[in-house]
């Protein structure tokens, strides 16, 4: 049984249709990339898969896990083991990183029938995890994403998805704002979770991430559908080419 | 016009030494020539009392008040003194006032010479801009006395717990309390409002700080469901002199508390305030700072929460006098709608007379960000616990302003009970 399998998605955001027709499967331990130009749906379909309301799905179905993704909400996606790493995370004033965070693993772990870290096991457990991404206990006692940088906001969403383990992740445009060093950094983090029981959906739009997050399947993207499937060469053939040659096709 | 409503003006006047009996006379006159207050005068335009009217209070007996406990919700204070007033009146057997420093006297009004408080009671307050202040004025019968001499130091918080409590009838009564910090003087008074029943309580405080007293102030209003609560303060404050007020209000049906500085030459001050609302709540919040004098600050920042039916009120007035030149004052009132159903009025006003001055103020009424909430429940946090985090979050900074560590952490345990009601509420 697949992970995640999503059959003829249809989704409108404020009355006006952006995905339409995707078909995509992923099988447990596969990474797949999403890649698209501006405006293809890209972000729509991570926000369709996380839950988030104001996205209409109008047909189609997702089959998460052997459940009805769809059926589920955000909150209840997350504690079955989906995570999305924002493009633009949010900054919440007053609510500090370690807060946070320990509210939404106590969460998860409930869900899976473990029990609650205590304030000392948690700190314990994160600090491991935020040393291998350079974040300072500085940053985890701060409010949450106040006054980040794009590549300190990029790297505490992969601190979450370390900390928190989920069976799948979706990385929605993580390379964007990021200088070298820190998309490094990201992705090596990133890689460190690869496991077979864990599937990732690359969402960007630049090859330059695949590089080092390799991908086992590449999609092309446009206006709403997946006009292309291939291996990590797509990639490189994307890059050479550029979207215009991939567009184009979506006809066929 | 619409008839003026003169209620609970039909007790006799208590007699006593001339000049109280003078202050009283006039004080009648002022609340019978207003009125109760009506939606129609500007101050009281967004809280309305006749609802206070249809309630048949009885005036609380002089002897015979009811005993009264120490209910639940009061600050929690430990090795705090403490000064208990049940409707009003002292009560001996539940205050701890032994061993005052040197230079601090505690106690009852009532009990007081009335030569010792000539120089302040009445003398203070400006009751004649608030009717209710002056029917305060021509009844008061009791209340807290806190006197400091110059340079004295009040060790431990005094805690000031005022219990409004009705049975079957329905009591009003009118708190009077005095503050006199003499010069260099430094003191924390934490007050808790707290009771049980229909209650009807009309406070006035006066508080005269000396040059270079300092004055912590906090109070806690957190009456009944069905009581009523009207607070008038005023404090003067003499030059280099230095205040630190927060108003916590939660309690009682319809609340306002108003509160009026006066500012001398480089005084801090610091009026600061949070009110939670829920069910049919109305809680108001009115303040008005008055810049007399050259080189003081003002700092004034009002957070609050309102949930179901709830109304709330704020109105904050600035006034830099023309002498107030290099005035710095900053006004900041936000407030946190978790419901539809529930109703913010806020009215900042910045009046200016000096050239000279840095001034600011901001509010914004808004409900929680759809963002931040989608954020949080993304990592598996459930909607109820989501919305407590950020409601927590929004109220973090608040109570935050108080200065004092102990009653800080009081105030906070307040606001967390609040919010845990809220959280449970809505699971």
């Amino acid at each position: 049984m697949p992970l995640l399998e999503i059959n003829g998605l249809h989704a409108t955001v404020d009355g006006k249709p952006i995905l339409n027709g995707i078909d995509l499967v992923i099988e447990a331990g596969e990474v797949h990339a999403i890649m698209g130009p501006n405006g293809s749906g890209k972000s729509t379909l991570a926000y369709v898969l996380a839950g988030r309301e104001g996205y209409e799905v109008t047909a189609g179905e997702i089959r998460y896990d052997g459940k009805d993704l769809l059926e589920m909400a955000a909150d209840e996606r997350a504690r079955a083991g989906l995570f999305l790493a924002f493009q633009y995370p949010v900054e919440i004033p007053g609510v500090a990183g370690t807060t946070f965070l320990k509210a939404a693993l106590n969460a998860i772990r409930g869900h899976r029938g473990e029990s609650p870290l205590d304030a000392m096991q948690f700190l314990k457990f994160v600090r491991e995890k935020a040393g291998a991404l350079n974040i300072t206990d500085d940053m985890l006692r701060r409010s949450l994403n106040v006054g980040f940088s794009g590549g300190e906001k990029k790297r505490n969403e992969a601190l979450q998805m370390a900390v928190l383990e989920p069976k799948m992740a979706i990385l929605d445009e993580t390379d964007s704002g990021l200088d070298i060093d820190a998309l490094k950094l990201v992705a090596s983090g990133v890689n460190a979770l690869r496991a077979p029981d864990r599937s990732l959906l690359v969402i960007t739009h630049y090859q330059r991430l695949l590089d080092y997050i390799v991908p086992d399947y590449v999609h092309i993207l446009a206006d709403g559908r997946i006009v292309r499937s291939g291996d990590k060469l797509l990639a490189v053939e994307l890059e050479e080419k550029g979207y215009g040659a991939f567009v184009g096709a979506k006809a066929a | 016009m619409a008839r003026k409503s003169t209620p609970f003006a039909d007790e006799a006047l208590v007699a006593g030494a001339p000049w109280i009996d003078a202050l009283r006379g006039d004080a009648l006159a002022c609340y019978r020539e207003q009125g109760l207050p009506t939606a129609r005068s500007e101050a009281w335009k967004f809280t309305n009392l006749r609802r206070l009217e249809r309630i048949a209070f009885a005036p609380s007996p002089a002897k015979g008040t009811p005993v009264a406990e120490i209910p639940d919700g009061i600050a929690a204070l430990d090795g705090a003194y403490r000064a208990v007033f049940v409707n009003g009146r002292f009560d001996a057997a539940q205050s701890r006032l032994g061993d005052l420093p040197k230079g601090v006297e505690i106690g009852s009004l009532a009990a007081v010479d009335p030569d010792l408080l000539e120089p302040y009671l009445g003398r203070i307050a400006d009751t004649q801009v608030h009717p209710l202040a002056a029917l305060n004025t021509a009844y008061m019968a009791d209340g807290l006395y806190m006197k400091l001499a110059d340079n004295a130091v009040l060790d431990a918080p005094l805690h000031l717990i005022s219990i409004a409590s009705a049975g079957e009838t329905a009591q009003r009564f009118h708190p009077r309390h005095l503050v006199v910090l003499g010069e260099n003087a430094t003191a924390t008074l934490v007050e808790s409002h707290v009771g049980a029943g229909e209650t009807f309580s009309n406070t006035v405080l006066e508080a005269d700080l000396g040059v270079s007293a300092m004055l912590n102030h906090y109070k806690l209003q957190n009456e009944a469901p069905d009581a009523f609560h009207i607070a008038f303060s005023q404090i003067r404050l003499a030059d280099r002199a230095s205040y630190d007020g927060f108003v916590l209000q939660t309690g009682a049906r319809l609340a306002r508390n108003e509160v009026r500085v006066q500012l001398g030459d480089r005084v801090e001050c610091r009026l600061n305030g949070a009110y939670l609302g829920r069910g049919d709540q109305h809680i108001d919040n009115t303040t008005f700072i008055d810049h007399t004098a050259p080189n003081s600050t003002s700092r004034e920042v009002y957070k609050g929460v309102l949930d179901d039916r709830a109304r709330g009120v704020f109105q904050g007035k600035i006034l830099v006098r023309k002498d107030a030149q290099k005035t710095n004052g900053h006004q900041l009132n936000k407030t946190l709608l978790l419901s539809r159903g529930t109703e913010m009025d806020s009215k900042p006003e910045l009046e200016i007379y000096a050239d000279d001055v840095k001034c600011g103020h901001g509010a914004t009424t808004g409900e929680l960000e759809e963002d931040a909430l989608f954020y949080l429940r993304a990592r598996g946090i459930a909607p109820a616990e989501a919305r407590a985090m950020l409601v927590a979050a929004f109220l973090s900074d608040a109570v935050a302003e108080i200065q004092a560590e102990q009653p800080r952490a009081a105030f906070q345990a307040v606001v967390d009970q609040w919010l845990d009601a809220t959280e449970a509420s809505t699971r």
